[in-house]
Parts: structure tokens; C-alpha cells; sequence
């Protein structure tokens, strides 16, 4: 006994303060938000597009780059003779609709968020029930982290939970194969309504690397309705973190502080 | 045991012509596989490829632990039954499962023949389990062995289960609380990367390896990086290779802590749980400190890695191992002290030696049954040439051995990394290989997490590859899991299940 309590001592306090302090400090080669410098770009140059594996690039007039698609690899960074792709320390990736993870001329216009009778209900009371489906598991490790004493998911009113049942939405990982399309229908259908779908990574929103493949869906929004898009292969647990904040109107803005 | 006139004999990642390996006539294969296996040797993998518009060419990938040696054969017949080798050799049961579900024919003879991943066949033809309109049913569809009797009850569990994990179907048939058998049907993960690496190396190869199993991240772009640089004749640079070793290290404490820590979360013993599971994180961001992801995306790659570890970046990685390392002492060695943990973990989902040997087991799962059983000690390629890891292993085969070997190996990859960073080799981290030369073989062994990854790189005449097998480490294990709950109490399946903590997404692929 003695023992566990020295180790409860010795562990102490490990619960970071954000969102009312500062975010935990990424490592310096994180790899948030990209961005293409038109300054930099040879319009002629399509070597970012031809790197892409997931097709995340276009070149049409203008440079895009897809969120929804991005594995934030560097193939692009390494085959852009000319420097002007980067990716940045930006964690913050959100959106509300899957167009707006698009990116021309590096805007991106972050989850505004439930509005209304959906905010009230939910704004202080977050159930959901993850689905992964069709994924390689890292979301849902990283989705998971969030549950951890450091990010300690429940003091924002948030948690994952057990049934359908018992939620008021789903959290889905995965490209949705063709294998798990009727579980993730079903598990849905078990919600009461009104009922949130939240895509996670890039695999929920596109496909990610299996896009296109015969055996999955290219994602969630083939079979369900979402309410919120959070890019990346994986997220880190801060992009999801600030995600289902500012979902719930608890971030704005530069996201540094509530 | 291994007749020298049947197999082709070479090395981990060593290449060999594709014509040398040489083709037995279809029975003459299978004595020459039963009898290796009955001398002791693993399958490493056993699987088809298409021999034109009807045929079938099936390779055996046989192991030797001892000698550190892998021997190579194959079998070529038309589309059409094959005698199978299950009820002789055990090991090769979810093989012949998986070839039959690829080219729809049947292993005549299986004990219980039944889809792996739920999926059309490859060639069109009806599986030997189509209805008869030649269809196959959806997935979770299949028979399920059934006891029947007095107070005899089935449970079934998932795709969609409680926690937030992968999808997979289990279905219990209990006698009250005691489990008398458990059948484990997957595939709902399949999202077909097997079959889209032939006719690679593409825009995508290296990010399906990345995302076969997104806690092996590490474990198979080195397989696959390792068998790259076979065929091509190269090395990655000395630097390289010490990175690589840290990276799978790395990988091997973040996914054994976080397995210690939900262990005791599956006892109920919350303070090791708790710690456990936020020192996880500190090794995971130290893999970040190195290439950006926390999962080691986009580090290794053919020739080498992308990202250096420069002197600064080694002596803050050596100080943060050193606080985690303080850390998850403290919280694991908790769990020996306790005594309502040690009660639920000694003698829960025992598995014999003889039993992990039969079925192929690899990994903490065999090591836990005294199996000194590692691909770093039997197999050692890269770095693992040069500077060794002792093998860890217990003789229990209980949920506790598999927990304490999880520990030892902790301890292992701690030493092993501090003394990488420590003198890490000058030069170059990454010299890209050239074009892969066709027709060449490779076997690819890296000791992952979870256990021996194999894979099985050939080319064809263009260079491209004709096939690209990938063997899971999960592949061999799950059928551990099904028979480690015989006999046990169904309440106990998730403490089972946790101290195999197999991947759903690298099995089903």
C-alpha cells in the first residue's frame, strides 16, 4: 500500500491546463496545417501533384490542397523543386464542412461549431460512441490518448461511451469498408435522435490511403450525415482536442485560450 | 528435417532467383512441408499466386529458429481442389483458409474451412463456401462451432464493441460463466492493401505499409525497406539503420507500456492504468521528437530515413527516456507488489509450450510460453547484427507471463536505445536504391511488438512485384487467444484478449 502511494507521489499532477493555459508543446518537426507559397510555385511545375499519393494536390490556375486527403507526408515538401510547399506548427484543422478542408490560398475556415437548440443540448454534455471502421488503428489510439489523466477528455463534459444507446453521437475512424457498412448503419440507426456524426482522420473523410479501393467507401459521408470534419493520418490528440472544442463552442478563434 | 533437394536455403533478407526455387510436384510439396514442420521448423508463410489465367502457384516459407536459415519451395496446379495439410501441420490452417478465399479452391481435407476476410475471390471463381448461385455470404455470415446441451449458451460480440478498438466478431459458447470454446471471425477491416501492392512499387507502397497496422508503422516500412535493399543489392547507411533500431524500439515501449497500463485497467488496478497510459504518450512523442508523427510515419524508407537524429536531438531524447524510464517503473512495478492484481493475472489464459510451438505462436505471446523465440536473436538483420537484445522470456504461458515478458522487454529496449544514442555511426542517413531487378525473391523477418513480421517480396519480368505477401504477426496469434480462453471464464475475455492485443486492421488488410 505504502508503495502506491509513494508512486501516486511520485506520478503527481499530470493534467495539462489547456485550453485555459497554453497547448502542450508539439515537436518541432510536427507536421500541422500545410501551405503552398504562390510566390515560390512554378505554375508549370506539377511534381507536387505527381508525388501526392492520395491525390490531395490540384493544380488548376491555382494550387489546393485537400485536407480531407492529406496524409501529412512530406512526398510533396521533397518533390517541390522550388520549396513552396511547408507544413506548418498549426494544429488547429477542424471544419464544419468538407469543402471548407480544401485550401486555396491557405485559408481555412475552422469549425464554427453547434449553433442553437443542438449547442444547448449538447454544449455541456458530449456522448459519443466510437465506430472504427476500416482504419489502421491510429486514430483510435490517438482518439483514445484523449481519455489519458494528461488530456482528460471528461472535464469538458465529453466521453466516449459504451452503447449507441447512451450517446448522442458518433465519432468515426476508418474508410468504411464494404465489411463494416451495415455495423456502422446499425449503430447509428440505435441513436436517438438528434444525433452528430464526427468524422475523424483522413481515412473517415476520403478514404485516406485506401481511397478508391473496390472493398471501402471513401469514408463516412458515403453512408451518414457529419457534423464535423477533423483532418489528418492520424490527428494528434491536440487537432482532435481542439476539434471537438470549438464543436461544442468552447474555442474560438486562435484556440489559445476558453 | 529440411531436405536440401526440395527447398532453396537463404537468409533474412537475402535474395534469391525466382527459379531457384524450386517447384515440387503438388504431393511431393506437401510431405516436404509436413515433414520440415514436424522437425520443428515455423511456417513463416504459405500462400498463392496466380500461374496465368488457371493456375495457381502456391510457396511455402519455412523457418528455421536455430540456424537462423529459411527455406523456400513451391507448388504449381491448375485452379482446382488441393490437398490440404491442416489436420499434419496445424500451423498452416489460416493459410489454407486465406488461399481458399484468393482463388476459390478448395483445401480438401481442412478441418474447418470457412472465409478469413469475407471478400470476392481473386479469380472470379465461387469460394468452396458459396451458396449456390456461386456468391459468397457477407461478412459474419459463416458457420460457427456450436455446442449444444443443457444450460449451453452462445455470446456473441461485436464488430462494434464497447471500447474504442477494431472491429472484430467473437462468439463464445459457454457453460455458465466457463468459456468451453471461443471462434474469433474477422475481416471487417478489410480494405484490400494486399492485393494493390502487386504490380508495385507506387505512389502508395510505402503509405499501405505505413498503414497495414498503425501501431506497426515502424515494424513493417523496415520489413518492407529491408526488402527493398535485398533485391537491389544496398545498404542503408550505418546511421540509418541505428535510427531504424531506435524507432522500433520506440515502437515496442509505447505499445507495451500502454498494454501494461490496460491490463491493470482490465483488473480494475487504476493507479498503473492511469500512469501507464500518459507514459505511453511520452514514448510516443519522443518517436515524434524524431520525424514529426508520433507513430513514426514517414521515417523509414528504402535506403534509409528521412530524418536525422543530430547531437542535440540525441542528448534530449536520452534525457526524456531517462524520466520515462523513472516513470513507468514506478507505475509497472506496482502491478508485481499487488496481490488482487497478481491474483487475476497468474493462471488466467494459459497457454502450454506445446501448444504456442503447434500453432506457430511468435512473439511476447510465445516468449511468454518459453519460447525464446525473437527475430532480433534468431534472424538478426540491420542493426540487430551489431548490437544484440537479449531474448525475455517466462515459462508460465499465464496473462501474467505475457505481462512480465511485456516488462522485461521494456527494461531491453530502454538499454538498447540509450545505447544507440550514444554512439550513433557518422554519415549519411538515406542513399535511395536503385530500380528493383525482376524476377527475385525476398523474405523479409522483423521482430515487431506484437511478434515476427514476414514479409515476402517477388518480382516479376518487369521488375514490379508479381506478389507482395504480408504475414501480421497477428496472423499467427489469434488463434492463440481462441484457445487460450478454453476453460476459462468469459468475464476473464478481456484481460485474455488485452494480453494478446492483437491488430484487426494487419490481419484483415
Amino acid at each position: 500500500m505504502i508503495n502506491i502511494l509513494l508512486a501516486r507521489y511520485r506520478q503527481g499532477r499530470r493534467t495539462m491546463k489547456y485550453p485555459a493555459g497554453p497547448p502542450p508543446k508539439l515537436p518541432a518537426r510536427f507536421r500541422g496545417r500545410p501551405s503552398i507559397e504562390r510566390g515560390k510555385c512554378g505554375s508549370e511545375c506539377r511534381a507536387c501533384v505527381d508525388a501526392c499519393p492520395t491525390q490531395a494536390i490540384t493544380i488548376n490556375g491555382k494550387a489546393r490542397i485537400d485536407l480531407g486527403r492529406c496524409l501529412f507526408c512530406t512526398d510533396c515538401t521533397r518533390a517541390c523543386p522550388d520549396g513552396a510547399i511547408t507544413f506548418s506548427q498549426d494544429y488547429r484543422l477542424a471544419t464544419d464542412s468538407r469543402d471548407d478542408l480544401i485550401l486555396e490560398d491557405n485559408i481555412l475556415r475552422l469549425a464554427q461549431g453547434l449553433k442553437g437548440r443542438a449547442l444547448r443540448l449538447f454544449g455541456r454534455s458530449l456522448k459519443l460512441r466510437q465506430v472504427a471502421a476500416g482504419g489502421c488503428n491510429g486514430c483510435e489510439m490517438d482518439v483514445n490518448v484523449l481519455n489519458t489523466v494528461g488530456w482528460d477528455l471528461g472535464r469538458f463534459g465529453i466521453q466516449l461511451v459504451a452503447s449507441p444507446r447512451h450517446a448522442d453521437g458518433l465519432l468515426v475512424t476508418g474508410s468504411v469498408p464494404e465489411n463494416m457498412r451495415l455495423a456502422l448503419q446499425k449503430t447509428y440507426d440505435a441513436l436517438t435522435p438528434p444525433k452528430i456524426v464526427i468524422a475523424v482522420g483522413a481515412c473517415a473523410i476520403s478514404g485516406g490511403p485506401f481511397a478508391d479501393h473496390p472493398e471501402v467507401h471513401n469514408g463516412v459521408a458515403a453512408c451518414l450525415p457529419v457534423d464535423l470534419f477533423i483532418p489528418g493520418c492520424p490527428p494528434h490528440p491536440l487537432t482532435i482536442l481542439d476539434g471537438l472544442l470549438r464543436f461544442l463552442g468552447r474555442i474560438e478563434g486562435d484556440g489559445d485560450r476558453s | 528435417m529440411i531436405n536440401p533437394a526440395r527447398f532453396v536455403t537463404f537468409g533474412n533478407a537475402e535474395p534469391v532467383e525466382l527459379g531457384a526455387v524450386p517447384e515440387l510436384a503438388p504431393d511431393e510439396f506437401g510431405r516436404a512441408v509436413v515433414a520440415a514442420a514436424d522437425g520443428g521448423l515455423r511456417v513463416g508463410a504459405y500462400f498463392g499466386t496466380a500461374e496465368g489465367q488457371d493456375g495457381v502457384r502456391l510457396y511455402a516459407i519455412l523457418l528455421d529458429d536455430l540456424t537462423g536459415s529459411i527455406h523456400g519451395a513451391c507448388t504449381a496446379f491448375p485452379l482446382g481442389p488441393f490437398p490440404s495439410l491442416t489436420r499434419e501441420c496445424p500451423q498452416v490452417h489460416l493459410f489454407e483458409r486465406e488461399i481458399a478465399e484468393q482463388f476459390g479452391i478448395e483445401p480438401v481435407g481442412h478441418p474447418w474451412l470457412k472465409p478469413v476476410r469475407f471478400h470476392p475471390s481473386y479469380t472470379g471463381r465461387p469460394q468452396p463456401w458459396a451458396g449456390s448461385d456461386g456468391r459468397s455470404p457477407p461478412v459474419g455470415i459463416t458457420n460457427f462451432f456450436r455446442v449444444d446441451g443443457d444450460e449451453v449458451h452462445e455470446v456473441a460480440v461485436g464488430p462494434v464493441h464497447a471500447g474504442v478498438i477494431e472491429p472484430g466478431h467473437f462468439r463464445f459458447q459457454c457453460h455458465g460463466e466457463d468459456v468451453f470454446h471461443l471462434e474469433i471471425s474477422l475481416g471487417y477491416q478489410h480494405r484490400g492493401i494486399e492485393r494493390r501492392l502487386t504490380g508495385g512499387p507506387g505512389r502508395r507502397t510505402i503509405h499501405y505499409l505505413e498503414t497495414l497496422a498503425g501501431d506497426t508503422t515502424v515494424g513493417h516500412t523496415t520489413a518492407y525497406c529491408h526488402a527493398i535493399e535485398a533485391m537491389t543489392g544496398t545498404y542503408a547507411p550505418p546511421r540509418a539503420q541505428a535510427i531504424r533500431g531506435i524507432a522500433l524500439e520506440l515502437e515496442r515501449l509505447a505499445n507495451h507500456v500502454g498494454d501494461l497500463g490496460a491490463l491493470a485497467g482490465d483488473v480494475g488496478f487504476l493507479p498503473t492504468s492511469a500512469y501507464c497510459g500518459r507514459i505511453r504518450g511520452d514514448y510516443l512523442n519522443l518517436t515524434a521528437a524524431v520525424c514529426g508523427s508520433r507513430f513514426g510515419r514517414d521515417l523509414v524508407r528504402p535506403g534509409g530515413v528521412l530524418f536525422d537524429i543530430d547531437a542535440p536531438l540525441a542528448d534530449s531524447i536520452g534525457a526524456l527516456l531517462a524520466d520515462a524510464e523513472r516513470d513507468t517503473a514506478s507505475a509497472v512495478e506496482l502491478l508485481w507488489g499487488s496481490s488482487s492484481v497478481m491474483g487475476r493475472f497468474e493462471d488466467t489464459g494459459r497457454l502450454t509450450r506445446e501448444v504456442a510451438d503447434e500453432l506457430g505462436l511468435v512473439g511476447p505471446a510465445a516468449r511468454a510460453c518459453g519460447i525464446g523465440r525473437d527475430v532480433r536473436h534468431d534472424f538478426p538483420v540491420g542493426i540487430f547484427r551489431f548490437s544484440h537484445v537479449p531474448v525475455s522470456t517466462w515459462s508460465t504461458g499465464d496473462v501474467f507471463a505475457r505481462a512480465y515478458v511485456r516488462w522485461l522487454e521494456v527494461q531491453q529496449s530502454i538499454r538498447f536505445i540509450r545505447e544507440q544514442l550514444r554512439a550513433l555511426p557518422e554519415g549519411p542517413v538515406l542513399a535511395p536504391p536503385p530500380e528493383l531487378p525482376p524476377e527475385q525473391l525476398v523474405v523479409s523477418l522483423v521482430e515487431g511488438w506484437r511478434g515476427e513480421i514476414c514479409h515476402v517480396a517477388m518480382t516479376g519480368p518487369d521488375g514490379k512485384f508479381q506478389k507482395y505477401k504480408v504475414v501480421d504477426p497477428s496472423f499467427h496469434n489469434w488463434f492463440g487467444l481462441a484457445i487460450a480462453l478454453r476453460g476459462e471464464q468469459i468475464s476473464d475475455f478481456p484481460l485474455c484478449n488485452k494480453s494478446f492485443n492483437l491488430s484487426y486492421s494487419g490481419h484483415d488488410l
